[in-house]
C-alpha cells in the first residue's frame, strides 16, 4: 500500500530562515503604499489629519511586518477605528476606501466592506438580536465592518433596548478576533462622545480616533470642481465666482453639510442647466451640454435669500 | 468503527487549517456553507440538525470557523459536518460535504438479516449501542 500524501492546501508550511537585516525602503516600494497615498491625495481634498493618520497606520503595519520577519515579538495591531466629524466631512467616503487600503497593506485578507446601521444589528424581539449581529459579523470577517451612525446602538432612554446586546457581542468579537475583522464606527462628534462615555469598553478597544475637520471655503470649491469633472461638466468663469459666493452663503445656513451640500447644489445646477438648454431649443454642441453657467448657480434659493432678493 | 461519509472520510482527520482551506475553496466557488449536527449517523439519515442558518454572503472562512468552534464546544460528542450549497441554476444542490467532528467512541453498525416469505433474505443496518 502506498502512503498517502497528507499535505493539503492550508497545511502548515515549514519555517523559513530568519534574515538578519531588512530593507524598509524596499519593503515600502513593494507594498504599494506610495501609490496608495498619492491616490488618496488626488481623490480626497483636504482631510489632512485623516491622511496623516493613514500614513501612520501604513508605516506601523510595515514595521510590524518587518518585526515579524525578523522574528521579533509582533502581536496583531488593533486597527478598530472611530470616525467623528460634522455631516458631509467624508467619513463614509474614507471608510469605503479604508477597506481597500487595509487590504493593499496586507492587514485584512479579503478587503470587502460591510456597511451597516442600527437596523442591521439590532433585532425586533427578544432573541432576535444575537443571531442578527453574529450574521453581520460573520459576513464582515476578512474585511471591514462599517457601522454608520453608531451612537444609535445605545439608547439610554430605554433600558430594555436590545442595542446593548448588540454592543456586547460586537465588543467580544472586536477583542477576540482582531485578526479577522476591522470595525469602523462613524458618527457626529458630540453624539459619539456621549456614546463612548456610556460604553467605556468601546473607547478602550478602539485604537484610532480620527476627527474629520470641516472643509475650508477653498477646499469646498475644489470639491465642487472635482464633482463636476467626474460627471463630465465644467463651470465657466462666471459660474466659478458664483460657486464661491454660494459656498459662503450656504455655510451660514443652519443645515450646512459640507461636501454633501455642495454635491446637492451641483445636482440642482445640473437640473437648471438641462431646463435652460431645453427651453432655448435649437441645436446644442458638446461644449454647451457640459458647461454650467453663473445663471444656474445664481438662481439658487440660497443666494437669493442671502442677497435679499 | 470510523464512519466514512462525504468527502475526505478515508483521509486522516483534517486540521482546522485544512478545513478553513476547504471552506475558502467553497466560498471562492460562490457556494454557501452550512453546518449540521447529528447523533445518528445512519447512512439513510439525511436529516441532520441544522446548526444555525446556512451562511450566505460570506467572503472569508473565519465566519464559518467561528461557528464551527461554537458547534464543537456545544456538541463535542456529536457528528458535525460542513455542507457547501451551490445555488447555480441546474445544480441547486450540495456540492461538497464532509465530517469535521466525531465522538470519541464510534460504535458502528450491525447488519441484521431477516428471513421473509419464500426464504427471501432482507437486510437492515442497525446502529450498535455505544
Amino acid at each position: 500500500m502506498t502512503t498517502l500524501d497528507t499535505t493539503m492546501p492550508g497545511a502548515a508550511t515549514p519555517e523559513t530562515a530568519v534574515p538578519a537585516k531588512l530593507d524598509l525602503a524596499a519593503m515600502y516600494r513593494e507594498s504599494e503604499i506610495g501609490p496608495l497615498l498619492a491616490e488618496l491625495d488626488r481623490d480626497l481634498i483636504g482631510l489632512q489629519p485623516v491622511k496623516n493618520r493613514i500614513r501612520e497606520i501604513a508605516a506601523y503595519l510595515l514595521v510590524t511586518k518587518a518585526r515579524r520577519e525578523l522574528g521579533l515579538e509582533a502581536s496583531t495591531p488593533t486597527l478598530h477605528m472611530a470616525f467623528t466629524g460634522n455631516p458631509g466631512t467624508g467619513k463614509t467616503t474614507v471608510a469605503l476606501r479604508m477597506a481597500g487600503i487595509l487590504h493593499r497593506l496586507g492587514y485584512v485578507r479579503k478587503g470587502h466592506l460591510v456597511s451597516v446601521t442600527r437596523d442591521d444589528l439590532v433585532g425586533q424581539y427578544i432573541g432576535h438580536t444575537a443571531p442578527k449581529t453574529k450574521e453581520v459579523l460573520k459576513r464582515a470577517m476578512g474585511g471591514v465592518l462599517f457601522i454608520d451612525e453608531a451612537y444609535y446602538l445605545y439608547r439610554p432612554e430605554n433600558e430594555k433596548d436590545y442595542g446593548q446586546e448588540a454592543i456586547e457581542i460586537l465588543l467580544q468579537v472586536m477583542e477576540n478576533q482582531r485578526d479577522d475583522l476591522v470595525v469602523i464606527l462613524a458618527g457626529y462628534a458630540d453624539r459619539m462622545q456621549t456614546f463612548f462615555s456610556a460604553n467605556p469598553g468601546f473607547r478602550s478597544r478602539i485604537a484610532h480616533h480620527i476627527d474629520f475637520p470641516d472643509y475650508s471655503d477653498d477646499e469646498l470649491f475644489h470639491i465642487a470642481e472635482l464633482i463636476a469633472e467626474k460627471e463630465g461638466y465644467r463651470f465657466d468663469e462666471g459660474a466659478k465666482a458664483a460657486m464661491r459666493d454660494y459656498i459662503i452663503a450656504r455655510r451660514s445656513q443652519s443645515d450646512f453639510a459640507n461636501a454633501r451640500s455642495i454635491r446637492n447644489a451641483f445636482d440642482r445646477a445640473r437640473l437648471r442647466q438641462a431646463i435652460r438648454l431645453f427651453d432655448a431649443g435649437g441645436t446644442v454642441d458638446a461644449d454647451a451640454l457640459s458647461t454650467i453657467t453663473a445663471e444656474e448657480i445664481r438662481s439658487s434659493r440660497v443666494l437669493s435669500v442671502a442677497t435679499g432678493k | 468503527m470510523k464512519i466514512t461519509q462525504g468527502a475526505f472520510s478515508f483521509l486522516p482527520e483534517l486540521t482546522d487549517a485544512q478545513i478553513a482551506a476547504q471552506v475558502e475553496y467553497a466560498l471562492g466557488q460562490g457556494w454557501a456553507v452550512s453546518i449540521e449536527v447529528t447523533d445518528d449517523p445512519h447512512p439513510r439519515n439525511c436529516y441532520w440538525e441544522m446548526w444555525g442558518m446556512p451562511m450566505f454572503g460570506l467572503k472569508d472562512a473565519a465566519g464559518v470557523m467561528t461557528e464551527l468552534k461554537a458547534a464543537r464546544a456545544t456538541r463535542p460528542q456529536s457528528y458535525i459536518r460542513l455542507n457547501a450549497f451551490d445555488s447555480t441554476r441546474g445544480w441547486e444542490t450540495i456540492r461538497l460535504s464532509f465530517i469535521v467532528n466525531r465522538p470519541d467512541v464510534e460504535p458502528g453498525f450491525h447488519l441484521d438479516r431477516v428471513e421473509e416469505q419464500g426464504r427471501v433474505q432482507r437486510y437492515a443496518i442497525r446502529r450498535k449501542s455505544a
